[in-house]
């Protein structure tokens, strides 16, 4: 990782959501507001459809960096901006597309650069990983 | 109603002792499509001077939901749950969460502030050990819409 440079990119991922995902982020997570599995609550509020947790979104768009680092455990700081809803579709699921750059380097620390993609459009902001790259 | 300003720079009693369990990580990891041994694999997080499995980053968002729920379940602060989204979210460690951890989270609200008839409220959660270090601190700021908007 000795010869990394500012807007390489070092990772890239699709992972394809479904409803089943949804129920199981729930179960882990402890969040089980509806509109993340129901269509009448989702539709009652006036979502576009039943919506993945942000938190879920965050939490699969930085696996491709861990891998990348070498673990969890070098991760120092992660930030995103939820900026566009993720809609889940019952039947057929949805993509979402994750590629990580090098966004800055310092001394022994790389800022990671995710762009988070459903459809061809954003739906995370500024989101930024820092990893630690010493041993 | 907007939210209370005067909440700015309250801080909540540190939330009851959270343990981690070794289940929860696995289940929490395969939940955000983890692939990290160090977070499936007992032997490899040990491999890795570890004690236990390493959760993922995002894992912190379980303790700090005890901390949210404060905030919400406060008849002072006037926070409409129904009308709360989800504006941003950061997590800034000075240790990986690893299964084993006794985390206690306390929260403090940072800023609170009017944008457009919405209220934006920044709380900050600082998570630390049983032995009192701090293991992480993870920032969500809540937008909570207003009546029209």
């Amino acid at each position: 990782m000795t010869q990394l440079t500012v807007g390489e990119t070092v990772a890239e991922r699709t992972v394809e959501l479904s409803r089943d995902s949804l129920v199981r982020y729930a179960g882990a997570s402890g969040d089980f507001n509806p509109i993340h599995y129901r269509d009448d609550v989702a539709a009652s509020v006036g979502l576009p459809g039943v919506l993945a947790h942000g938190m879920l979104t965050m939490g699969l768009a930085v696996q491709p960096v861990v891998e990348w680092a070498g673990g969890a455990d070098r991760i120092l700081d992660y930030q995103v901006r939820f900026t566009r809803p993720v809609v889940v579709d019952a039947a057929s699921g949805t993509s979402v597309g994750v590629s990580a750059k090098v966004g800055a380097l310092e001394e022994g620390v790389a800022r990671i650069d995710l762009t988070v993609t459903v459809d061809g459009q954003t739906v995370l902001g500024k989101a930024q990983v820092r990893v630690r790259l010493d041993a | 109603m907007p939210v209370n300003p005067e909440l700015v720079g309250r801080t909540y009693p540190p939330t009851a002792p959270y343990l981690v369990g070794r289940e929860k990580v696995r289940e929490f990891s395969r939940a955000v499509f983890a692939t990290d041994p160090k977070s499936l694999d007992v032997e490899a997080a040990r491999a890795a001077g570890h004690a236990d499995l390493v959760a993922p980053p995002t894992f912190a968002v379980v303790v700090q939901e005890h901390t949210l729920a404060q905030l919400l379940a406060d008849p002072e602060a006037g926070i409409d749950f129904s009308r709360v989204v989800h504006g941003d979210q950061r997590f800034t460690f000075s240790r990986p969460i690893v299964a084993g951890d006794e985390l206690t989270a306390t929260l403090t609200i940072t800023s609170v502030k009017s944008l457009g008839g919405n209220s934006m409220v920044t709380a900050e959660s600082s998570i630390t050990g049983a032995d009192g270090e701090h293991v992480v601190t993870a920032t969500s700021t809540l937008v909570v819409r207003g009546e029209d908007a």
